[in-house]
Order: C-alpha cells, then sequence, then structure tokens
C-alpha cells in the first residue's frame, strides 16, 4: 500500500488526458477537466503531463500515505494540509510515510488536481487510467474514491532536485474573469440572428445540475429559427449544445459522443480550465473570436506548457 | 460529391457534414471518409467519430494546419466517390422474443395489429444497417425497422432497462448493450455481452456493419448465457456479396 483514503471527500476520481481512439463506438473520452491544472501538477513532480491524478470536487479528500513520496497541488484551492500544516498550492511537496495530506472546501474554483511523481498504480482501460462513473470503466474499480481504498505508487521518490523551485507561477488570464472565448459553430446556423446576439451579449449562470458531462447553464432565451433537434452528431469538448428551451449547455470530459442538440458553438480548449473551475452560481459570459485566433492561443498554451515543463526539467 | 460542408467545431475539431438526412447514401460518403482518412494516417488527425451524416475529426492545429486538412478531406471524399462495392458484414444476434425477456412484445402487437409470432417474423427477417455506435458504449443507432412495427415510446420511460434488451421506440429498433434508463418497448432480450470493455473487440460490430437477430427460446437463452460465462460462445459472423 502506499496512500489510503482516510475520506473521499464530495468527488474524487483518478483522471488522465483521458480515452482517444474509442469515440466510434460510443465510449466517451473522459479525463481530468482542468487539464491545464493537471498538466501543472504532472510537471511539478516530474510526471509525463498525462500520468494520472486524483481530481478532487469542491470538497478535497484526506489521504494517509504509508511510503513517502513528492506530490503537488493545483486548480482550485481547497487550502491543502499535511497533518496540521498549510502548504502552498502549485509547489512540489514531500509528504513523509505516515502523514496525512487533507483538502477541505474550494475557496475559490471548483477541481483541484494531485499528483503523485511517478504515478499511480492503475490499469488502463481503453488506453486511459481516467474513471468514468456512468460506465464503470477506468480509475479505480470505474467508481469515485471510497474511505478505506488503498493505492500503490508506481515509482516513488523521497525528494527530488530543486524541490524549493518546483513552483508554478499563475499566469495572468488574458481575458476579463469569467469570460470564455469560442469559436462559434457547426450550427449556429440554426439560429436567428437575436439568438446568436443574446448567446455573445448576456450572462449565463452556472446551475446545479453541472457535473463533469456537462455545464447546464440559465440565462436569457437563445431564439433558433427551426427546432434546436438534429440527427445526432459528434459531439467535441466544449461544444455548447442549445436545447429546446433556449439554454446552452456546454459539453465536458464524461459527454456522449453523440448527441442530437444544435450546437451553437465551442468553446477553445484553452479556456475549458475556466468552466472546469467553476461552482454551481458563478456567472459567465460568452465572447466570440475566429478560428485563426483560438489556433493562436493553443499554440501559445502548448509553447508555454513546454517552456514550464524543460524549466522544471532542467532542475 | 459537391455538397460537403466542412465545419470548424472549436479548435481541435471539425465536422464534414454529406448532408442533412438519415440515407444509407449519406451514411455510406461518412464511412468512405472516415476509412480514406484511417488508412492515409495522416499526421494531426488524432480521432474520428462517423455518425449518421457527419464526421467529427479531432486534429491536433499545431500537426496540421486547419486550410490544409480541409484541403485533404475534400480531396479523399471526391477521390472515393460512392460507388464503391462492400461485402455485408453481418452480425447475428440470438433473441429471446416474449415473455419475461420481453415485457412489452404483447402491447406492441396489440399496438400493431398482429400476432405476436407476426411481430417476430418480421422484425427478425430484417437485416439492420449500424448507422452509427454512440449514446451508450456500443449501442447500435440502425435503420431499416419495417414501418408496419413503428409504435410510440413508453409514455413514462423504465429507469431501468436490462443490458441486451432489444426495443422498438417510434420509427427505430436497437438493443441496450448496458443497462441504462430508457422508453422504447422492450420485446426481447439477447443473453450476447454486446459491450465488454475487458474484451479485445468490446463491441462485436462497427458502422456499417448488420445486425440480424435470430429469434431463440427461452431454452437455448440459457444454454447461450452458460456458454458465454464458459467462454465458449462465438459470435456469428456472416460475410455476404463478395
Amino acid at each position: 500500500m502506499s496512500i489510503q483514503i482516510i475520506s473521499p471527500g464530495a468527488l474524487t476520481t483518478i483522471q488522465d488526458y483521458g480515452r482517444t481512439g474509442y469515440g466510434e463506438i460510443g465510449i466517451p473520452p473522459s479525463g481530468a477537466v482542468d487539464a491545464g491544472a493537471m498538466e501543472v501538477a504532472n510537471i511539478l513532480v516530474g510526471n509525463k503531463m498525462g500520468e494520472g491524478v486524483l481530481e478532487c470536487t469542491l470538497f478535497g479528500p484526506t489521504i494517509h500515505f504509508t511510503r513517502d513520496n513528492v506530490v503537488a497541488v493545483t486548480g482550485a484551492n481547497m487550502n491543502p494540509k499535511v497533518d496540521d500544516k498549510d502548504i502552498p498550492m502549485n509547489t512540489a511537496i514531500i509528504v513523509r510515510a505516515g502523514e496525512n495530506l487533507t483538502l477541505g472546501f474550494a475557496a475559490a474554483g471548483c477541481r483541484s488536481y494531485i499528483s503523485f511523481s511517478g504515478g499511480l498504480d492503475i490499469t488502463e482501460c481503453f488506453g486511459s487510467k481516467s474513471t468514468n462513473m456512468n460506465c464503470t470503466i477506468g480509475g479505480f474499480y470505474g467508481r469515485p474514491l471510497k474511505a478505506n481504498d488503498e493505492i500503490l505508487f508506481m515509482k516513488p521518490v523521497k525528494n527530488m532536485s530543486g524541490m524549493e523551485k518546483r513552483i508554478y507561477k499563475q499566469r495572468e488570464a488574458d481575458t476579463l474573469p469569467g469570460t470564455i472565448r469560442v469559436v462559434m459553430g457547426p450550427q449556429d446556423d440554426y439560429f436567428t440572428k437575436e439568438g446568436i446576439d443574446t448567446f455573445q451579449t448576456s450572462i449565463y449562470k452556472l446551475t446545479n445540475d453541472s457535473n463533469r458531462m456537462a455545464c447546464k447553464l440559465t440565462g436569457p432565451v437563445i431564439s433558433s429559427k427551426q427546432p434546436t433537434d438534429i440527427i445526432s452528431d459528434g459531439i467535441s469538448l466544449g461544444s455548447i449544445q442549445v436545447s429546446s428551451n433556449g439554454q446552452p449547455i456546454i459539453m465536458l470530459s464524461d459527454r456522449q459522443t453523440t448527441g442530437g442538440y444544435a450546437k451553437i458553438g465551442t468553446v477553445i480548449s484553452s479556456d475549458i480550465p475556466i468552466i472546469a473551475q467553476c461552482k454551481p452560481g458563478d456567472e459567465i459570459r460568452f465572447q466570440s473570436i475566429t478560428l485563426a485566433e483560438a489556433h493562436k492561443i493553443y499554440k501559445k498554451y502548448c509553447k508555454n506548457t513546454i517552456k514550464f515543463q524543460k524549466r522544471i526539467n532542467r532542475l | 460529391m459537391s455538397e460537403i460542408r466542412i465545419l470548424p467545431a472549436g479548435d481541435l475539431s471539425l465536422v464534414v457534414e454529406f448532408g442533412n438526412e438519415i440515407s444509407m447514401v449519406c451514411n455510406n460518403k461518412v464511412r468512405q471518409l472516415n476509412q480514406s482518412l484511417r488508412e492515409k494516417k495522416i499526421t494531426g488527425i488524432v480521432e474520428t467519430v462517423p455518425t449518421f451524416r457527419s464526421l467529427l475529426v479531432y486534429y491536433d492545429p499545431s500537426k496540421i494546419k486547419y486550410k490544409k486538412l480541409c484541403k485533404y478531406i475534400k480531396s479523399f471524399s471526391v477521390e472515393n466517390g460512392d460507388a464503391k462495392a462492400k461485402t455485408k458484414r453481418i452480425i447475428e444476434i440470438p433473441v429471446c422474443y416474449g415473455g419475461q425477456y420481453g415485457e412489452d412484445l404483447v402491447d406492441v402487437a396489440r399496438h400493431v395489429g398482429m400476432s405476436e409470432t407476426e411481430v417476430i417474423t418480421i422484425h427478425s427477417g430484417v437485416d439492420y444497417l449500424i448507422y452509427m455506435l454512440g449514446f451508450l458504449p456500443g449501442f447500435p443507432y440502425l435503420g431499416g425497422l419495417d414501418k408496419r412495427l413503428e409504435c410510440p415510446r413508453l409514455p413514462n420511460p423504465r429507469t431501468t432497462i436490462p443490458a441486451g434488451s432489444v426495443g422498438i421506440g417510434g420509427e427505430q429498433t436497437g438493443v441496450y448493450p448496458i443497462s441504462s434508463p430508457g422508453g422504447w418497448r422492450l420485446i426481447g432480450r439477447t443473453p450476447l455481452k454486446l459491450y465488454d470493455s475487458e474484451r479485445k473487440d468490446p463491441t462485436f460490430y462497427q458502422a456499417g456493419d448488420y445486425i440480424h437477430f435470430r429469434p431463440i427460446n427461452e431454452n437455448e437463452f440459457v444454454d447461450i448465457e452458460q456458454l458465454i460465462q464458459e467462454g465458449k460462445y462465438q459470435c456469428k459472423i456472416i460475410m455476404e456479396g463478395d
């Protein structure tokens, strides 16, 4: 044994980049909703960026260590502690055998990520360690972690070089708080000009009915030229479906592979982490950008991540 | 093939639309493009998801430019046309109709004004084309239900439908690979595990294959279930028209 779950928190699952290549047989992709925070957590402890981590939602777990290892906590700040001592976010930390790592309520944000150097010993299903609770596959028996669950480390370490420099400084956001950038389409032609205007200028609030599959929003009705039922087609990460009541739904990691509502736009990949960190009641607004701009942002995001990884790996 | 539309779906995927209808011709084109893209192994294409009338293509914009990808897609679809003769791959699915396995068969028969036996004969007398998989792991969207068997969905959907259930919902028929809520009228059940994440081939079939339902009795159902448990059951696959 390497870690034992003392209390699981509200919803703690194992996640990585998710499943690629099985969409055509209907297997949802899954994976960390805030993939950016997962990448940072893994980089800090010297893992490959898509190693399996714990994704903790709203209220985190208490984890007992029976072996030493280096960990990092990223994403939402849940005031992490080792035993009774506060530990910093976005920083590699040594946890000793016998100590407890505890995450509390999310002060800001919604999802925290805990990485373990060398990774967790979890069998891959369809090429991924990600838990899909709806299909009961992947992760720990296809379910959220429970008290007394025990997981082994693969290659734990007692220490790492340059520990004091294994820190991630949050970059300043290049958008206003709560602004989500979207590329319009693929089915924006189902909506009236007023509907598009409403979508691009209104404030939408996350409802309680939001989870790893989708964020359901509430706000001004987006009017359409015709019913928004379409012949079922593929759903991407960040697809914004508009159902018959005119309310937008942002599709996330555990989304079904196909769906039958018109998609007015798609959240750009670099802004999915913003949605991932929204709690029910939080407000967002959509800003339309061109595909070329979206690609520029994506490339910059990748470049920054790789730069950060190189810096840490040099330590 | 002049009518294709390529639409961006965010920064990491695009949709290739071949029309706005559920038809074999349209669906054929989707699968042909899917096949071509797969065979050519284009750098930068991450994954493809074929559906009724469109193909979702996930790509990495740092490996391939959007415009270049669009050009590729257009050239491939033209190259292929839609006249390629194909072998028909038919997956035989044994189904025990009625009784405890198909609680709604009586109602369906009454609704369509036939005997239960007639419903079974018609339902099992067709090879159903798998247009796409989606909704649930391994869930096949089938085409080809005889119009005479069309029957509205249940007014109150069931909260759980057992895995393997075969049902009719409106103008569609299908089979539930895993247990799920659902509003279709259940006319039978197969003992086969249509989806198994532990199996090398998690589903026996893919989009473009056909499904044939073979009526079996309760004894055969139990026998096949036993064989499956012992790992001795071989799913029957028929190749036609080579």
